[in-house]
């Protein structure tokens, strides 16, 4: 036993001395990976303000891409939360030359569809209460001209074409603060992918934009609705904010997402589509002598557009701790959050500091306390910005109990937590620690080309240079314990908190109010 | 801030993922779902609900990247030609060249068989400064007794939070912490596994580290445990999410409630596993056909020489006697179980299905392109594309490399659609066998597959993972080359041929969990006469550990 105590002292000594001799290694590894990629990066901007950047790698004969566009559903107008999202879906539904049969025809029906829905709608919101019959009749009429144009609609040929020629991982997803477009593909198929892709972005028409309207809907039942954590953030967001649209629901509060037109989608097109507020990232087998000319003469048909002005809503500075209480048949759960300003703030390598100490791995904080020593959770961990970054965000924290634990609990050791980050600094190892696996999972993540063309597009728009991503490293090493303290100390205030949790609410009442309820089987 | 971004998305979401053991080891290749695997399967219907990276799985809840961004697809999918021909004036994107395919030869794993039986797989890289390497162990939860259901769970857990006689599992969280380097251990259905992985000046320590912990592991009661609390939180969870019930529920429909794969770790079967249970455990399946990789910035004939080293004096490998599994399928008819607090229904229409040495794999391949793989698929653009009845919605048959799979079609649909759902979906099961393929479904389903085919060995990486499958499963080096020409000779015949042979509409079991008073009509609607109510009640052990109210 003496022997093998002695022998893990004797590995921490090592083991620190070991760090510091990695730390400058790695460093002048990463300075190395930044020289490569800066021969092979090559980034234009065309004259329609769209922003192409290519980056050379011959592993194998393939690319990845990714398009972002610096708009996602905080950008949605009042009263239409969900459109940038709905609007995504809309790009899958192709253009006036891929996914119709006759484009001219179809465009006069389409009209008619909205004329037809707006009618309905109308009545629907009649303020003196819609007329049963006539939200009928018009209905129907809806449904009606829907058929008419559904004749000249081929479905998801724009999705078909790319997956036949190989597209690989076809996807996309919208964020509060953007919205990504990605797929990889054979490096033969790079000229059709530019057609593709630029066609949708130039070219989108409101196909079967209701039909997609109900699978959104649906969507949002899955992820939010009928999921015991989803109905748990969507609620700890919309308290956490009171002005800024990070606190509305992403996916759409169903009576708006129910209610988004084909019109307001293409208005979001036109406002937030625009040849400035997009980057267009391509990673793979890809020449950029002969590639750059062809990719210019596809993207620059995108229309041209200024970036679209910033948001004027600030978040007021909370100034009342706020909680969320669910009581409902459902495991019990706890997260909190604390506001933080966004990623440009100087601090923002100090709370990614804050976040890899409490919550990276066994050795966490969070872990070795909540998990480890007091036996209390089977998780813990505390990360940010959440839900973006773009935008004043949050600090969350949060811990899921062990059976026979409460949120309360949870609650309770967390802040000892941070109260133990506001008075002590941390160690020398955590803070090291912290910079070597900033350095390493920045290098693991160079192979690997949908990563990459993600990360290059995503930097090139919050940094205006895609070299952020290495540089970044930079600000990391400069993070001290004296940061760390400072900001906990100005952050982790009881007023500038918001807490949700699940309670687990006894399952003989629910039983008892629904007599329709036939099976057995407690949840 | 994109690093911080990947940190986020193992924190928002789903918490099934913190507490279901087996899908879950970020690092372990071995025990990774398999391809054309059930839990491959659902994750692909579902969305980029496949967990990322994930570290230890105590640590990090993956609570899934949707939380925080929303998905196009749910289905991860495959195209096939609309079913009309269409008159459509110019199609420019045909118009557009395809030059020949840079020339590409995918750089294959060195492979090293020693004398006792052990593999060995060498894939030198050198773009990035990292060695990583796997010990893949034959032997799985499949294996394990009933009554100890969950061993595999927290052996996997346990193992590396244990630690070795040198040096504690805590001490090794530290040592490697401060490297950005990982040790990991974690078992699946058939296998478990050992991988590490550090920066290459660090790899010496790490690897002599990661060995000791195969060859001297010294399991701690306390964090077999810490396990067990871990497994307990999973269990009484179980049924907060109404898509994990679905999923295990149908597997239990077609393969039986205490199959050796459908079983479940319960809290009795849990408390009832013991350090001597884990020892005796590790012992076993050691002796088996271990199959060793490594990749990264290494010089092969110095690794093999220290592979040799390590392996190369250990007695001859054990196989594990072959499984000779028997499944009934489920019985056919209509299932249900209610939950209050959702609006959607999740449902699985099920049956039994084939495995992957099935000689008509290339046919049914395309055939599930055709049914269910896609946008383009007869699933997609019936359910979801015309009648928008769900967001999620595929299927197919799962192709398992050593076992019989399931034949499974899924549709998400909000209650009061469960009904029409369903039916749509089961119409279009039967259309397999009534609406004759076209020519141009048959084209679109095998482009999609043949020409992203490239995309299962674009990395080194891939390469090698393929190889080490292929291995563990006994199938040969060259598989994927003969079953891309296979698929290429697939013809209407044959796709019409597999879809009478195997789609047995009758043979069908149609499970529906929902929201029981929201479902209008009622799934007794369906016309597969009344629902059999299934009961997923959490058993409590009699004098409950310390839980208050878990599960019920």
């Amino acid at each position: 036993m003496r022997f093998s105590w002695l022998r893990t002292c004797l590995l921490c000594v090592l083991a620190v001395f070991a760090v510091s001799c990695v730390a400058a290694q790695t460093q002048s590894e990463v300075n190395k990976y930044l020289q490569e990629f800066e021969k092979t990066t090559t980034v234009k901007v065309l004259p329609n303000g769209l922003t192409l950047i290519i980056c050379e790698r011959h592993e194998a004969p393939v690319f990845s891409y990714t398009t972002f566009i610096d708009a996602g559903d905080v950008n949605d107008p009042s009263g239409e939360s969900g459109l940038a999202h709905m609007f995504e879906h809309l790009a899958f539904k192709g253009t006036t030359q891929i996914g119709t049969k006759d484009w001219a025809a179809e465009k006069v029906a389409l009209q008619k569809v909205e004329t037809a829905n707006n009618a309905y709608e109308a009545e629907y919101r009649n303020p003196y209460g819609a007329n049963e019959a006539k939200l009928k009749q018009l209905h129907q009429e809806f449904l009606k001209a829907q058929a008419e144009a559904e004749k000249y609609v081929i479905p998801n040929q724009f999705s078909e074409v790319a997956e036949a020629n190989g597209a690989h991982g076809l996807n996309a997803e919208t964020g509060l603060d953007d919205t990504q477009y990605f797929w990889s593909m054979p490096e033969n198929r790079l000229e059709l992918w530019a057609w593709l892709e630029s066609s949708r972005l130039a070219d989108t028409v409101p196909r079967e934009f209701y039909k997609e309207r109900s699978v959104v809907l649906e969507e949002r039942r899955m992820r939010v609705d009928s999921n015991p954590i989803g109905r748990l953030v969507e609620q700890f967001l919309a308290t956490a904010y009171v002005a800024q649209n990070y606190g509305r629901s992403s996916i759409g509060w169903p009576s708006e997402v129910s209610q988004i037109t084909a019109t307001e989608a293409m208005a979001f097109h036109k406002k937030y589509y625009a040849g400035g507020n997009i980057v267009v990232a391509v990673v793979g087998d890809v020449d950029t002598k002969t590639a750059l000319p062809m990719l210019e003469r596809y993207f620059g048909r995108v229309p041209t557009g200024p970036k679209p002005e910033e948001m004027t809503t600030v978040e007021p500075k909370q100034f009342a701790e706020k909680s969320v209480v669910i009581r409902e048949q459902t495991q019990p759960f706890y997260i909190e959050g604390y506001h933080r300003p966004n990623y440009r703030d100087p601090d923002d390598a100090v709370y990614d500091a804050i976040s890899d100490i409490m919550s990276n791995g066994r050795v966490s904080r969070l872990y070795r306390s909540l998990v480890e020593k007091q036996q209390i959770a089977a998780a813990a961990a505390g990360f940010s910005p959440f839900p973006g970054e773009k935008y004043p965000s949050l600090f969350a924290f949060y811990a899921v109990p062990l059976p026979g634990h409460t949120p309360a609990e949870m609650r309770d050791a967390i802040h000892k937590e941070i109260e133990k980050l506001k008075t002590t600094d941390v160690t020398d190892a955590e803070l090291e620690m912290f910079k070597t696996r900033a350095r390493a999972d920045l290098l693991r993540g160079l192979a690997d080309n949908q990563g990459l063309a993600g990360s290059l597009a995503e930097y090139q728009t919050r940094y205006g240079d895609w070299r952020e991503i290495f540089l970044q490293l930079n600000k990391i090493d400069k993070v001290t314990k004296t940061d760390i303290r400072r900001v906990a100390n100005e952050v982790f205030v009881a007023s500038n908190c918001t807490s949700a949790e699940i309670d687990t609410a006894p399952p003989a009442v629910a039983v008892k109010t629904s007599s329709a309820k036939k099976d057995g089987g407690a949840q | 801030m994109t690093k911080n971004r990947d940190r986020l998305s193992v924190v928002s979401g789903q918490l099934e993922a913190c507490c279901d053991g087996s899908a879950l080891k970020g690092h372990d290749r071995g025990t990774r779902a398999a391809p054309g695997s059930r839990a491959e399967n659902r994750a692909k219907v579902i969305g980029a609900l496949a967990p990322e990276e994930c570290g230890p799985r105590v640590t990090n809840v993956c609570l899934n990247r949707l939380m925080r961004r929303i998905a196009l697809a749910a289905v991860v999918l495959a195209a096939v030609a609309p079913a009309c021909s269409v008159a459509q004036q110019s199609k420019p994107w045909e118009k557009i060249p395809v030059p020949a395919l840079h020339p590409f030869r995918p750089h294959q794993p060195r492979r090293i068989e020693l004398k006792n039986g052990i593999v060995i797989f060498l894939q030198e890289d050198h773009e990035l400064p990292f060695i990583s390497g796997s010990v893949l162990i034959p032997g799985g939860s499949r294996d394990v007794d009933a009554a100890k259901a969950g061993l595999i769970d927290l052996y996997g857990e346990a193992w590396r939070t244990s630690g070795t006689e040198k040096m504690s599992g805590d001490a090794m969280d530290d040592f490697l912490a401060a490297r950005a380097a990982h040790i990991e251990t974690g078992g699946g259905e058939d296998s478990t596994s050992l991988s590490w992985d550090s920066m290459t000046g660090d790899s010496d320590q790490v690897f002599a580290l990661a060995m000791d912990l195969l060859f001297h592991p010294k399991f701690d009661a306390r964090k077999l445990m810490l396990a067990q609390q871990q497994e307990a939180t999973g269990i009484v969870r179980r049924n907060d999410d109404e898509g994990e019930i679905a999923g295990r529920e149908a597997a239990k429909l077609v393969y039986g409630a205490n199959s050796p794969y459908t079983r479940q770790p319960e809290l009795a079967t849990v408390t009832n596993i013991s350090l001597a249970d884990l020892e005796a455990w590790h012992d076993r399946t050691l002796k088996g056909k271990l199959i060793v990789g490594v990749e990264g910035d290494f010089d092969s004939a110095a690794m093999e020489a220290k592979l040799r080293a390590v392996f190369g004096t250990l007695p001859s490998a054990t196989p594990l006697p072959p499984r000779h599994d028997e499944f009934a399928g489920p019985k056919p008819g209509a299932y249900f179980i209610n939950k209050d607090n959702v609006n959607q229904s999740n449902v699985e229409i099920v049956g039994l299905g084939i495995d992957r040495h099935n000689p008509d794999v290339p046919a049914i391949v395309v055939m599930n392109e055709i049914l269910g793989g896609g946008f383009g698929s007869r699933l997609f653009q019936k359910v979801r594309t015309q009648l928008g009845l769900a967001y999620a919605v595929g299927g197919g048959f799962e192709l398992p490399y050593d076992h019989l799979g399931v034949f499974d079609v899924m549709v998400l649909t909000k209650s009061v659609s469960t009904v029409d759902a369903t039916k749509a979906a089961l119409a279009e099961i039967d259309s397999l066998k009534t609406q004759p393929f076209t020519e141009a479904e048959l084209k679109r389903a095998k482009d999609d597959i043949l020409n992203s085919f490239l995309f299962r060995y674009d990395t080194r990486s891939k390469i090698l993972a393929e190889r080490e499958l292929l291995e563990f499963y006994g199938y040969p080096a060259n598989y994927l080359e003969t079953y891309h020409d296979a698929i290429e000779k697939v013809t209407l015949a044959d796709v019409t041929a597999v879809a009478k042979k195997y789609v047995h509409p009758d043979k069908l079991a149609v499970l529906v969990v929902g929201n029981g008073p929201e479902i209008k009509p009622p799934v007794s609607e369906l016309g597969m006469g009344a629902p059999v109510s299934i009961d997923i009640t959490i058993p409590m052990p009699q004098r409950p550990q310390h839980a208050t109210g878990a599960g019920k």
